[in-house]
């Protein structure tokens, strides 16, 4: 296996088994055990790294489509204006310096019982255990009008970042003052849970110093702000007077793109930009993996070791999973995921029992200005009896007040988070 | 390549049926998120690498009790009890600056 994986090298072969298969690694029939991790995000990467810290002797081959990581997290600053595009992604050469082989391809199909991964650019990835951390797809048929709307750039979700939110930006830049920004937010379970509320605060921070006329409409298909809702509603009242209005019970159902118009299933609600955010389900590639078991959208898991229950030797992880009682799907509980799950590989792979008990941490931070933050923490253990996660007792609370001591430790989660995942 | 070094030679130095989450390194990778990778915090929050173990624990019990002031840490530190705070504790205290 080569630490110093050679891209130039890489290229010149026909995809990454060829390359892997010229480094003498294609099968896992030497004395080396191989995990793939599909997914280069927070579960993905910090699964690949500590796989590689704890058990250095394990080979790990990471597949990732994009060319580099951006950051759902802090995105919602790119819109305020305090955080640029620039800030918020990184490249994955800081993991190979962990020993872990990047694959820039896209995972296609998985056979579970020739326990092999298929890249889009030719040949299949051999693997002992397979780590899926493919966050989130959307269910955009649940919006009548969504794909024409979004082939129109007439709407936007934003919800993963990079491209979508350049174009939200600049359709919030180009947008004139006195218009309304539209927020459909659907119903939870959805990924980060306080992130749409986050957002309308940055847009309100625009807003107010650019364009002060105009309104920030929140549609929820939920019947109250789903995180935080106190110390969100506070902010909004105190910070941004009469600009952002909430509407609870307001689930879209279709997207006109030429009227610009929401359509809720008792009005339909105009708009100078639309950003409806689709309900979610895990993946596509785990939906062809067959991993989803609940709703047709989330993959359950033992979560001992975050092995999949419908697969064997296939682990899940972050926002595609079923998530256990008051757990968000955030990047924390990913990070924190991905490191029960390496430990847990690592241990079975070196013949160990798995830890019985687990412990792991929420912490999410929301920006409701360019300084101001609220968080919400929790830890969370194994209830062995109730086969979940559950929160201790007593562990578990939000901020008091927004405060700005707190923007400085969201951002210290950021930098760290960052670093603790890519290097 | 100094932290993996490092978490070798801890886990090495266990028990072979103590696997990583039971050796308190796993246990404290919780922090990592926050206080960076083995404790090698990046900027803003403590770095906990280095520490002394019983600067740690008495830290650790403080925002427990609430005799520290805390902006989250009161809320998460009584998530843990008195052993696992010395198992984090230990492993912190044996990591490099």
């Amino acid at each position: 296996m080569s630490r110093t994986f050679d891209r130039r090298n890489f290229l010149k072969l026909s995809g990454a088994a060829a390359a892997l298969a010229a480094t003498g690694c294609a099968t896992t029939g030497g004395a080396k055990a191989r995990v793939v991790v599909i997914g280069g995000g927070f579960g993905g990467a910090t699964a690949a790294k500590y796989i590689r810290l704890w058990g250095p002797s394990i080979e790990v081959v990471m597949v990732e489509r994009g060319t580099d990581f951006v950051s759902c997290p802090i995105s919602n600053l790119v819109y305020g204006g305090s955080k640029t595009m620039k800030d918020i992604t990184f490249g994955y050469s800081g993991l190979q310096r962990y020993g872990v082989q990047v694959v820039r391809d896209d995972a296609v199909a998985v056979d579970a019982s020739a326990k092999t991964v298929r890249l889009a650019r030719g040949g299949d990835l051999k693997y002992d255990r397979l780590i899926m951390s493919p966050g989130i797809d959307f269910m955009f048929e649940e919006i009548t009008g969504y794909g024409a709307a979004m082939s129109a750039n007439s709407v936007l979700h934003a919800w993963k970042a990079g491209p979508q939110t350049v174009a939200l930006q600049k359709q919030l830049a180009e947008m004139r003052d006195g218009g309304v920004y539209v927020l459909s937010v659907p119903l939870a379970p959805y990924r980060c849970p306080p992130g749409p509320y986050e957002r309308a605060s940055q847009v309100a921070t625009y807003f107010k110093k650019h364009k002060p006329r105009s309104k920030v409409l929140i549609l929820d298909a939920n019947p109250d702000v789903t995180s935080k809702g106190p110390l969100f509603k506070k902010a909004w009242a105190e910070l941004y007077p009469g600009m952002i209005e909430f509407r609870g019970n307001s689930k879209a159902v279709g997207v006109d793109a030429l009227t610009k118009t929401v359509k809720l299933e008792v009005e339909d609600v105009r708009g100078d930009v639309l950003n409806v955010v689709p309900p979610q389900r895990a993946g596509d590639i785990a939906a062809q993996a067959g991993l989803i078991t609940a709703n047709k959208r989330w993959c359950g898991v033992d979560w001992r070791t975050m092995e999949s229950t419908a697969v064997k030797g296939v682990h899940v992880l972050g926002d595609a999973t079923l998530s256990a009682p008051l757990m968000p799907k955030s990047a924390s509980m990913a990070n924190q995921q991905a490191k029960i799950c390496a430990a847990a590989v690592v241990a079975t792979i070196n013949g160990q029992e798995p830890s019985a008990d687990p412990r792991i941490i929420n912490t999410c931070y929301s920006f409701v200005s360019d300084s101001e933050v609220i968080h919400v923490a929790s830890v969370h253990e194994l209830d062995a009896s109730k086969k979940t996660f559950v929160v201790v007792k007593g562990a578990a609370g939000v901020s008091a007040a927004r405060n700005t001591l707190e923007g400085m430790y969201a951002w210290a989660w950021a930098q760290n988070i960052w670093s603790d995942m890519l290097g | 390549m100094r932290i993996a070094l490092v978490c070798a030679a801890v886990f090495a130095a266990a028990p072979l049926a103590v696997n990583a989450q039971d050796a308190g390194g796993g246990l404290a990778a919780a922090c990592g998120m926050c206080h960076g990778t083995s404790g090698h915090s990046v900027g803003g929050n403590e770095p906990l690498a280095g520490m002394p173990k019983d600067e740690l624990v008495r830290k650790f019990k403080e925002f427990r009790s609430g005799a520290k002031p805390a902006t989250v840490m009161h809320q998460l530190a009584k998530g843990y009890t008195d052993q696992q705070i010395d198992l984090m504790a230990a492993f912190f205290a044996a990591q490099k600056k």
